[in-house]
């Protein structure tokens, strides 16, 4: 086991200089200028040209690249093209937001999720079972941006139970409840994404493993519902519900777009929008770094969850 | 006689399926006595597989309708047991092995676990004292080396071992009655022999009765006491073992007894009843058995023969044994196996002629 994910770390590096390679051509191929960001209408060609070369944009790409990555491996991350803060500095900024939200989101819909899911499957086809898929289909084809701005519209602006958006009001950065009444709509929009698809999943799952023949060992041995249920259906339909929380996971650092933009959330989510807008490559190079890393963080993680669920996986060297 | 552990009565099955009520059972009687190996046989779809189910009432509650009959254990009639009595009865009382064992075991639980977990639902005990009685379990079933191979999860044993495993499991509360549901179909031959001879062997030692279904006639003649054969839902031939070997009166039972291989039959000979047997869905009018059988009579399509006796062990449900039907000749196997049996009966009776006292009695 131990040998297997020193494996897997050994191949994520390859992986990684891969993705990083192809994310830094598509962000210098997409069409638009850095440097437009500085440029006046009074401003001379010379001037411009001045202003390329201190963003490094006059190189070459693949010198721009060497430069880059160079700076990678020595842990410098560069500054943004915005406001010549380091990078590293503003993803630090942006991800505590983003780690709360997101933590909470899934904390939320799998806590909701995980128990609705089973008494979906055990009730299978019953009125419960139809409100509780009709509810996760509900959930599903509402946009997040709709479902926000009905919420903000309802609960904010109707009845101003909630603030409409960012994470505090000003001046009032160390008081709890007010952090947790900002929580509660992007939760919300968050966590009944995630619970839809996990609902789903749990219920699928369940159905599967009572309809196998090792239940109907447990039901002839004499069992009740409750212990045929924790010990032998739970572990055995896991396997599923492990698969989805591992891609669910990297959301939990690299955010959400929609919702964050719509809540004004100041995480990593609309900092990549900002960032796609004003061209700024480095902050954009070190979201895609920190994104693949989530993703081959939780790939690995859900791989080494299998074999503890399941004594049939195993791992070769 | 020995006295009568389990009585059915009269069980008729159906299911509630999309396209309409499927009769599965259709009226079964049978009596299982103490200490008895009871058969039954049929081919798939015969409801051998459901009625044995129904008695521990392990088939989906949703679609499954109990239209009427009883199953009477130790004065209670099964099917009127609330959910609750049941769990008591199953496993402690009436266990099952069932035909996969590759399937029949939850693949993340250790088989030590498993079989601990069975002697701990009918008796409280502490959870290592469990385990003990569950390593002997594996050893009475000779499995090797129990004490290493509990901590072993089912994928890690073949398909004998965990059929012997699941033997385990199901004796774990020295249970009255083991229903045994094609234990050895997915085996191997000798693993099957092996195995066989283990439920036989338990059998004796725990005084247990064991009900065995099974479509293989050579599992039937390697352990069973009784035969019942069964046909769409309903028992058409019962007797000893002898009885319907050696001079079985149903011709659904001649065609059994006729499509088993034996050591002279040619490879290309190999009997089949022909046909397919009849949709559940909707039953014939008359016998079920009549369109795929060579002797049936005008009065098979018109109306399902009522049991004729043949011997105080020995009944069949064939138009056949009525005083006024015409005489028929069986098969030349059939014929041959009554030569046999007439002979042994002759010895054991002192001349008395014991086939054909074909007296009609009613249901």
């Amino acid at each position: 086991m131990g040998m297997y994910i020193l494996k897997r770390l050994a191949i994520s590096i390859p992986v990684l200089f891969l993705i990083s390679v192809g994310a830094f051509v598509l962000v210098h191929l997409t069409p638009g200028d850095p440097a437009d960001m500085y440029i006046t209408p009074d401003m001379t060609q010379a001037q411009v040209e001045i202003t390329r070369a201190a963003l490094g944009l006059d190189k070459p790409l693949v010198v721009q690249y060497v430069d880059w990555i160079g700076n990678f491996l020595s842990g410098n991350m560069g500054f943004s093209f915005g406001n010549r803060q380091p990078v590293l500095e503003i993803i630090g900024q942006r991800l505590s937001p983003t780690l709360i939200l997101m933590s909470i989101s899934l904390i939320v819909a799998y806590v909701s999720a995980i128990p609705l899911g089973i008494i979906a499957a055990l009730r299978k086809n019953s009125w419960v079972d139809r409100a509780i898929i009709g509810w996760t289909f509900f959930n599903v084809s509402f946009p997040p941006f709709f479902l926000g701005l009905a919420l903000i519209y309802l609960f904010a602006v109707q009845i101003d139970i909630f603030p409409t958006g960012g994470m505090t009001v000003l001046g009032a950065e160390n008081d709890m409840g007010d952090r947790m009444m900002h929580l509660v709509l992007p939760v919300i929009v968050m966590a009944s994404q995630f619970s839809a698809n996990m609902i789903r999943y749990v219920r699928a799952s369940v159905l599967d493993v009572l309809s196998q023949n090792y239940i109907r060992t447990a039901l002839a041995k004499g069992l009740d519902q409750k212990q045929i249920l924790s010990a032998h259906v739970f572990r055995n339909s896991l396997i599923p519900i492990v698969t989805v929380i591992g891609t669910d996971l990297p959301k939990v650092i690299g955010g959400a777009v929609i919702t964050e933009q719509i809540f004004q959330w100041p995480g990593i989510g609309s900092l990549t929008v900002a960032a796609i807008n004003s061209r700024d490559y480095p902050i954009l190079m070190a979201i895609v770094i920190l994104s693949a890393v989530a993703v081959l963080a939780a790939n690995l993680l859900v791989d080494i969850m299998y074999a503890v669920i399941d004594p049939r996986i195993k791992y070769s060297k | 006689m020995s006295e009568i552990i389990l009585s059915v009565k009269d069980l008729t099955i159906s299911f509630q399926t999309l396209d309409g009520k499927v009769s599965a059972v259709r009226g079964v009687n049978f009596d299982l006595k103490k200490g008895e190996t009871l058969a039954i046989v049929g081919e798939s779809g015969s409801g051998k597989s459901v009625s044995m189910k129904a008695i521990n009432r392990v088939l989906p509650q949703k679609n499954t309708v109990y239209d009427q009959g009883e199953i009477l254990y130790q004065g209670k009639n099964l099917l009127e047991l609330s959910e609750r009595e049941m769990e008591k009865i199953r496993g402690r009382k009436i266990a099952m092995i069932f035909q996969d064992p590759m399937t029949s075991l939850n693949p993340t639980m250790t088989v030590g676990k498993q079989i601990a977990e069975s002697i701990l639902i009918h008796e409280k005990m502490p959870k290592d004292k469990a385990m003990m009685e569950a390593i002997e379990l594996m050893r009475l079933v000779g499995i090797r080396n129990p004490e290493e191979s509990c901590k072993n999860y089912p994928h890690q044993f073949s398909g004998g071992m965990r059929q012997r495993v699941m033997i385990a499991l199901s004796l774990a509360c020295k249970p009255d009655i083991l229903i045994a549901d094609e234990p050895t179909t997915a085996l191997d031959v000798t693993i099957q022999s092996q195995i066989l001879d283990l439920i036989d062997d338990l059998k004796a030692k725990l005084n247990m009765s064991v009900i065995f279904i099974t479509h293989d006639l050579g599992v039937v003649a390697h352990v069973a006491d009784r035969v019942a054969v069964m046909y769409a839902g309903r028992i058409i031939e019962i007797g000893t073992a002898e009885e319907i070997f050696y001079n079985p009166q149903h011709p659904y039972t001649w065609g059994l007894i006729c499509s088993m291989p034996s050591l002279d039959t040619k490879d290309a000979s190999l009997y089949s009843i022909p046909g397919a047997p009849p949709n559940l869905l909707h039953m014939p009018k008359g016998d079920a058995f009549a369109p795929r059988n060579a002797y049936a009579l005008a009065i098979d399509f018109e109306e399902e023969p009522p049991f004729f006796t043949v011997s105080a062990s020995h009944a069949a449900a064939t138009w056949l044994l009525h005083p006024d039907a015409p005489k028929v000749t069986p098969p030349p196997e059939i014929i041959r196996r009554q030569h046999i049996f007439n002979s042994f009966m002759k010895k054991d009776k002192g001349g008395e002629a014991y086939v054909g006292s074909h007296a009609a009695s009613g249901r």
